[in-house]
C-alpha cells in the first residue's frame, strides 16, 4: 500500500481523468480482475489446457449460478441482513420445474422461468414477512426458512428424481448454448448486474439501501422507508433464487431434493470476497459476480494443476479470510489517514 | 424528530397487523395491563420451553408406548449429544454478540485428525490430546481474528467453516477409518444404568456452564458485553481477553464432540457432522438466547436440546420421516422469536407512551444481525 501517497499525487496532477484512475484503482473490483488475470496467466502458463475452449465454457457454466445467486445475496448484505434460505429455494424450484415439465412435457420454457421465479418470490415474500412483521432477525428468520423449504422439499419430493430425459431437449439447451460465443446462462447474469447493478447505483431506492446497511437508525431517521426496502430486499433475492432454481434444472438436467444443498455459505463466501461487507452498506454486484468467477477460477485452477480436489474448501476459506482481513486493513489505513487530515486541517 | 419516525412506523406496523389504532381500544386494556405485565414477569421463556418439553413427553407416551422405556431413552439421549456439547460454548458466544459458525467443521477437523493419527499408530491418549489440541487451536484462530482485527465473527467463522471442513478433507480425502480399539467405545456409546456416557459428560459440562454463566463474575461481563460492549469496556471488563477465551473453548468442546461422535459411530470421515453448526444454533436461538446479545440462559438452551431430541425421537417412534423433523425444528426456531415479539407488541400498544419509550420502539424496529 505504499502506492497510496502516489495516487493522491497522480490525482492531483491529471484533474478528472486522475480522479476516474484513482477511483479505479481504489475499486475492489479492478483489484479483484488483477487477481483473477495473474491467476488465469499463471495457470495457464503451467498448463494450456487451461484456455481450452471447452475448459473456459465449463468454467462459464458454474460460475453462472453462483454468480446469479451472489448478486441476489448482496442485496440482504448491503442492508445489514442475510438470506441464508436461497440454497433450499434453489432445491425448491429446481424440482418444481422439472415435475412441471415431467407432468406437461409440451409447456413452454418461459413459463416454467416464470412459475420458478415466482414461486421464488414467494418464498422471498414468507422471508420478509417474518423479518418485517414478525421482526425476527433475518439470520434466524432464513436460518429457520432454510430448515422449512428443505424440509418441504424433501417431504414433497420424497426420493424421486427428474432425469434429463424427462426433460424437453430444447430446454436443456438453454443450459448449454452459447450466444457470441459466451453461454447463455453468462448472458443472463449479465444482464441481472446491469439491472440490479444501476438500481443499486443510480436510483434513490438503490442508494437508501446503503443507507440502512451503514446506519438502520439513522435511516429511519432520514425518512428512509427501512421496512419497505429490506422487504423488497428479500423479494429479490428470493425470486433470484428462483430463477436460479429453474437454470440448475436447465444446466444439470437431473434434479433430486438435495439440488442447491448447502450452497448458501458458498454464495455468502462469493460476495464478501467480492467486496460486499456482512457489516452492511458497502459492495457492488459487480464486485460479488467478481467474487464467484474468482472462487470458480481458483477451483478450476486446483484441477487443471493436479492439485486433489479435497483442497478446493481450504482454498475458498481461506480466500474468505484473506478477503476480510485485507478490508479490515484497508478501513484501518483511511481511519488513520483521515483522522491524520482532521487534525492538520 | 423522534417522534414523527416512531409514529410513523408504529402506524405502518399497526396496519400490517390490521389491528385498530390506540384510542379505540385504550378503555379495555387498561384495565388488563396489569395483569398482563405480572403475567409476562412470571412467564418466563424457560417456563414455556418446559412446559413444550412437558407436552412432548406426553404426547411421545401417547403416541407410542416405547417412547418412556430405558432403552429408548439411552437412544435419546445419545443422538442429541454432539449438537449439544456444540451448543454450550456457542450460547456463551451469542450471549456476548458474536457467533461461531465454524463449530460442525472443528468437529469434523477433530474426528478426521482422530482417524488420519490413528493411522500413524500413535498412543490413543496422546492423538485425543492432539485432537483436543487442534481444536484449541482452530478457536484461537477464530478468536485471533475477531479480536486482534476487530473482523465481524459471522464473516470469520463462515470463512473457518469452509477452511476447517478443507483441512478435514486434505488430512482424509474420502476415505473411512473405522479400525478403532474397542476399548475406546464406551466413550461413544457405554452407559451408566441408561444414561450414555456421553451424556454424562455433556451433563456436567452444561452444570459448569452455568455456573460460571449465572454464579461468577466472569459470567456477568459476558452479559454485559452483550449488552453493550463500549460501556463493558469503560467499566474494565477485558472484552478482547474474554472473546479470546470463549472463541477457544469453544473449539476445544467442539473438538471433544468430534472425539464422541468419531467413536459413537467407530468411523473417522471428512463430513462427519456436516450441518451440524445449523441444529447447534438453531436451539441456542430457540432456548432464549437472543441475537442482539446480552440475554440468554445455559437452562434455556439445555431445555430446547432436550426439546428438539423429544420431538424428533418420538416422531422418529412413529415412523414420521426426518423432512418433517427438520420443518419442526424450522418452525420452533421461528415461532420462539415470532410469539415473544407479538406479545410484547401487543403489550406495548396498550401501554402510555412516554417519550423513553418512543426512542427505544425506534431501536426495535431496525432488523439487526450480530456483526
Amino acid at each position: 500500500m505504499g502506492t497510496l501517497r502516489n495516487r493522491e499525487y497522480l490525482s492531483g496532477n491529471f484533474g478528472r481523468l486522475g480522479q476516474l484512475w484513482e477511483r479505479w484503482l481504489r475499486s475492489r473490483e479492478s483489484w479483484l480482475i488483477l487477481l483473477l488475470a495473474l491467476l488465469v496467466i499463471g495457470t495457464a502458463s503451467m498448463n494450456a489446457r487451461f484456455l481450452g475452449p471447452q475448459n473456459i465454457k465449463d468454467l462459464m457454466l458454474n460460475v453462472s449460478l453462483i454468480a446469479l445467486l451472489a448478486i441476489g445475496q448482496s442485496i440482504p448484505i448491503i442492508m445489514r441482513q442475510i438470506d441464508l434460505s436461497v440454497g433450499s429455494i434453489v432445491g425448491i424450484t429446481a424440482f418444481l420445474s422439472g415435475l412441471i415439465f415431467f407432468g406437461h412435457p409440451n409447456t413452454p420454457s418461459l413459463v416454467v422461468f416464470l412459475v420458478g421465479t415466482g414461486v421464488g418470490l414467494l418464498l422471498g415474500a414468507v422471508n420478509a414477512g417474518l423479518i418485517i412483521w414478525g421482526r425476527v432477525p433475518s439470520l434466524i428468520a432464513t436460518l429457520g426458512t432454510l430448515y422449512i423449504y428443505r424440509g418441504a422439499d424433501y417431504a414433497w419430493v420424497h426420493g424421486r428424481q427428474i432425469n434429463a430425459a424427462n426433460v424437453p431437449s430444447s430446454f436443456l439447451a438453454l443450459g448449454n448454448i452459447g450466444f457470441l460465443g459466451v453461454p447463455l446462462l453468462m448472458w443472463i447474469v449479465i444482464l441481472f448486474l446491469i439491472l440490479i447493478g444501476t438500481i443499486l447505483r443510480r436510483l434513490p431506492m438503490g442508494r437508501e439501501c446503503y443507507a440502512i446497511g451503514s446506519n438502520p437508525a439513522a435511516a429511519i431517521l432520514a425518512g428512509i422507508n427501512l421496512h419497505r426496502r429490506v422487504s423488497i430486499g428479500f423479494l429479490f433475492s428470493g425470486a433470484i433464487a428462483g430463477l436460479t432454481g429453474v437454470l440448475w434444472l436447465a444446466r444439470f438436467g437431473t434434479v433430486d431434493a438435495t439440488a442447491g444443498l448447502g450452497i448458501e455459505f458458498q454464495v455468502v463466501t462469493a460476495a464478501v470476497v467480492g467486496g460486499v461487507a456482512i457489516t452492511g452498506g458497502t459492495g457492488t454486484v459487480i464486485g460479488a459476480a467478481l467474487g464467484a468467477l474468482l472462487l470458480g477460477v481458483f477451483n478450476s485452477a486446483l484441477v487443471v494443476l493436479r492439485v486433489p480436489p479435497f483442497w478446493q474448501q481450504a482454498f475458498q476459506g481461506t480466500m474468505l479470510l484473506v478477503a476480510i482481513s485485507v478490508d479490515a486493513y484497508l478501513a484501518h489505513r483511511l481511519a488513520i489517514r483521515l483522522r491524520i487530515k482532521r487534525s492538520h486541517v | 424528530m423522534k417522534r414523527a419516525g416512531t409514529s410513523e412506523s408504529g402506524r405502518e406496523l399497526t396496519g400490517m397487523l390490521g389491528k385498530k389504532s390506540e384510542g379505540e381500544t385504550q378503555k379495555p386494556e387498561l384495565r388488563t395491563e396489569k395483569r398482563t405485565r405480572r403475567l409476562a414477569q412470571a412467564i418466563r421463556w424457560e417456563f414455556i420451553l418446559g412446559i413444550l418439553l412437558l407436552i412432548a413427553i406426553v404426547g411421545g407416551q401417547t403416541l407410542s408406548p416405547d417412547f418412556l422405556t430405558a432403552a429408548n431413552w439411552t437412544n435419546l439421549l445419545a443422538n442429541f449429544v454432539e449438537i449439544a456439547l456444540l451448543a454450550l460454548p456457542l450460547t456463551l458466544i451469542v450471549i456476548t454478540k458474536e457467533i461461531d459458525l465454524s463449530v460442525a467443521s472443528v468437529l469434523g477437523l477433530a474426528s478426521s485428525m482422530l482417524g488420519f493419527l490413528w493411522q500413524t499408530r500413535l498412543p490413543m491418549p496422546l492423538i485425543l490430546l492432539g485432537c483436543l489440541l487442534a481444536g484449541a487451536l482452530a478457536g484461537l484462530l477464530n478468536g485471533f481474528l475477531i479480536v486482534q482485527f476487530r473482523l465481524p465473527s459471522l464473516a470469520v467463522t463462515i470463512g473457518t467453516l469452509t477452511l476447517f471442513r478443507g483441512f478435514s478433507f486434505v488430512l482424509l480425502g474420502d476415505r473411512a477409518i473405522a479400525d478403532f480399539p474397542p476399548e475406546y467405545s464406551n466413550i461413544g456409546f457405554g452407559t451408566v444404568g441408561f444414561v450414555p456416557i456421553p451424556f454424562l459428560l455433556f451433563l456436567i459440562l452444561a452444570i459448569a456452564t452455568a455456573v460460571l454463566v449465572h454464579a461468577t463474575p466472569f459470567g456477568r461481563t459476558l452479559f454485559a458485553i452483550g449488552g453493550n460492549q463500549t460501556a463493558a469496556r469503560f467499566s474494565g471488563v477485558r472484552t478482547q481477553r474474554t472473546k479470546l477465551i470463549l472463541f477457544t473453548v469453544s473449539g476445544i468442546i467442539s473438538a471433544l464432540a468430534g472425539i464422541v461422535y468419531t467413536f459413537r459411530f467407530m468411523s473417522s470421515r471428512a463430513d462427519n457432522g456436516t450441518g451440524f453448526e445449523l441444529s447447534a444454533l438453531a436451539a441456542v436461538f430457540l432456548g432464549g438466547v437472543s441475537v442482539e446479545g446480552g440475554k440468554g440462559t445455559v437452562f434455556g438452551t439445555f431445555l430446547s436440546l432436550l426439546l428438539i431430541a423429544v420431538i424428533n425421537n418420538a416422531l422418529t417412534l412413529v415412523d414420521v420421516s426426518n423432512e418433517i423433523l427438520t420443518i419442526v425444528t424450522g418452525s420452533l426456531l421461528i415461532t420462539s422469536i415470532v410469539l415473544p415479539n407479538l406479545l410484547s407488541r401487543w403489550r406495548q400498544q396498550f401501554r402510555p407512551r412516554h417519550f423513553a419509550q418512543t426512542t427505544t420502539a425506534v431501536a426495535q424496529s431496525v432488523p439487526q444481525n450480530p456483526s
